[in-house]
């Protein structure tokens, strides 16, 4: 590591460090001799180790800008999205959508010729006309079912038109499937709450993948040359309720008519943090074919159906 | 251990003693992919499979006593579409092909159909049909599970055939077109299939205005309790297989190209439903 200086590595500006899969991220990245990473996140890197930058900004802030306009970047991985339930939707567009397109254009500015954006395969939206494996090119409509999602499905589209708009840029779209891991994101808290919610009658397919074989196919995507929109998919399909068993928690089946009221209900009263249409993820298919990923990216997942089903308990780092 | 898990125990020891060596060795002979919990990518598992097949296989024995003909020509491996007519309220059409496939072919093969969109909506339904191997009709599962050399049951009639009144017997409706250009895209053979039986299984009248009013597309009144088409009268099965026919051609081809070949498919199970219908000496028998 050390026969390379500074110069000749990879300047990576990574959003959303301080998060838990932002840490894996700058981990993976810090790991490898070719990468100099750069931490950009309005919370602090907790046990940041000494040589990776970090700058506690906020993504809007001129800080941010400097971070670009300072110093030479080469790479851009941006993660650092917003999703708090209870947070108001002011605040999720402005952080999200608004930090989105700040990031875009100083890389745009500043002539950063690597850009990759974390979307999700919950872009789709999950529908009961669904086909069993969804390609990169099927319309993404999670947001017709549930506003909450009208973020992330923007933010795929502004990166999508900029892999369009700037094509000296290499960008790269990642829509990973369910992550799991000690990270906090909805499927993972889901499959930690000590008694699961199922919905009666239905069981689909869903597809999960470990949080590290996220960070590698992150790792994947900064390659020089890859470009275009990648869905990422984990080690296999099982039914829900296989990976509940596994768990070994116990469920309770609630009719569907009756569980969106209760839910709300609950809701309202702050005893949960789902918001009420995520039901539809436990009850209709939202799966992606990941051929390309696998093909261009030479992505594929390490960590088998088990070991990622079993990572939500996990909370080594 | 609950009462739950010494129940289920009970009832997979029945069913595994009622199944017998026979289905053993058919299941082990049939070439399905699973993943390390038993699952395919379509969530068929050969698992949860055998209750039903314990059912099923009453069904076509007993009850139907499906008499089969020309089963050889199904290819014993690769991609191939089944055709057939569709009738009869509810699709045990389907269900004694699926069994053909898998009792009487040699070797035996897992046959999937396609199944409407709103199925995934219905409670229980939606996960039972895809554990059995059904999948959602869309053209992109029938392409994926083509090349992946799987046997695929298509109704070209759909709901015009199932549904259709017991006046319209052994009168094919009009065929969909999709399954042709899927056919043509993928370089699979057709087998073309005729039942005999399932047509007077529910003889139904259509009461229109009833179907408008809850906006389904028909409503099936048949004259003996319970009055709509739950329980098929038990009519003999008669199943035709023809012989595979290749079709070559332009899968985006205009209608008007495909039409004849989807002609020669009509024309071919009408024959073979003609034939079987003057073969037979009556519809219980």
């Amino acid at each position: 590591m050390a026969s390379s200086g500074d110069g000749e590595r990879r300047r990576v500006v990574v959003t959303g460090v301080a998060g838990r899969l932002g840490r894996l991220v700058a981990r993976r990245l810090h790991r490898d001799p070719s990468y100099h990473v750069i931490g950009l996140d309005r919370r602090p890197f907790i046990d940041r180790p000494k040589d990776i930058e970090h700058h506690q900004v906020d993504l809007r802030s001129k800080r941010a800008r400097d971070v670009f306009r300072t110093q030479r970047v080469d790479a851009l991985v941006h993660m650092g999205f917003l999703h708090t339930p209870r947070a108001t939707s002011a605040e999720h567009y402005s952080w999200n959508i608004g930090g989105t397109d700040r990031l875009l254009e100083y890389c745009a500015q500043y002539r950063v010729p690597k850009v990759v954006v974390l979307s999700s395969a919950n872009v789709y939206g999950p529908r009961a006309d669904n086909t069993q494996f969804l390609t990169e090119d099927a319309p993404l409509l999670a947001a017709q079912a549930f506003p909450e999602m009208r973020d992330l499905v923007e933010i795929d589209h502004m990166a999508s038109s900029f892999f369009w708009k700037a094509r000296e840029i290499e960008t790269v779209i990642l829509r990973p499937v369910h992550i799991l891991g000690a990270v906090k994101n909805a499927p993972s808290n889901y499959l930690r709450l000590s008694v699961i919610p199922t919905l009666l009658g239905f069981d689909p397919m869903v597809q999960i993948i470990h949080e590290r074989d996220v960070a590698e196919a992150i790792a994947c995507g900064l390659k020089p040359g890859a470009r275009g929109i990648f869905n990422l998919a984990g080690p296999g399909e099982v039914p829900l309720s296989v990976v509940l068993r596994e768990l070994g928690r116990p469920t309770v089946p609630v009719p569907h008519p009756l569980a969106k009221p209760l839910w709300r209900a609950a809701w309202r009263l702050g005893l949960n943090s789902f918001p009420v249409d995520e039901f539809d993820f436990i009850r209709y298919v939202c799966m992606v074919d990941a051929t390309r990923a696998s093909r261009e990216l030479g992505f594929r997942a390490r960590h088998s159906l088990r070991e990622t089903i079993h990572a939500v308990l996990d909370s080594r780092e | 251990m609950g009462a739950g898990d010494w129940l289920r125990s009970r009832i997979d020891r029945y069913v595994d003693t009622r199944l017998g060596p026979d289905y053993e060795a058919r299941s082990r002979a049939l070439t399905v992919r699973q993943n390390e919990f038993g699952f395919d990518p379509f969530g068929f598992s050969l698992g949860s499979v055998k209750y039903v097949v314990l059912v099923s296989r009453w069904l076509y024995r007993s009850y139907f006593r499906a008499e089969v003909h020309g089963i050889e020509h199904v290819p014993p491996a690769g991609r191939v579409l089944l055709v057939s007519n569709h009738s009869g309220q509810l699709p045990f059409d389907g269900l004694v092909i699926g069994m053909a496939l898998f009792l009487d072919a040699d070797p035996p093969r897992v046959v999937r159909s396609m199944v409407e969109h709103f199925v995934p909506t219905v409670p229980f339904v939606s996960y039972l049909l895809s554990r059995w191997g059904q999948i959602t009709g869309t053209p992109e599962n029938c392409r994926r599970l083509l090349s992946d050399e799987e046997a695929i049951l298509v109704f070209p009639e759909g709901a015009r055939g199932i549904s259709k009144p017991f006046s319209q017997r052994y009168q094919l409706q009009d065929f969909g077109y999709g399954f042709m250009r899927l056919a043509l895209e993928t370089k699979t053979p057709i087998v073309p299939v005729a039942v005999i039986g399932a047509e007077e299984q529910a003889p139904a009248v259509n009461i229109k205005p009833l179907a408008r009013l809850l906006g389904s597309p028909s409503f099936p009144v048949v004259p003996y309790p319970p009055f709509v088409p739950l329980v098929p009268l038990p009519v003999k099965y008669r199943l035709y297989f023809g012989e595979p026919i290749f079709f070559e051609g332009d899968a985006d081809d205009d209608d008007e190209q495909i039409e004849p070949k989807v002609k020669q498919v009509v024309h071919r199970i009408q024959s073979m439903i003609h034939m079987g219908l003057r073969g037979r000496r009556g519809i219980f028998w």
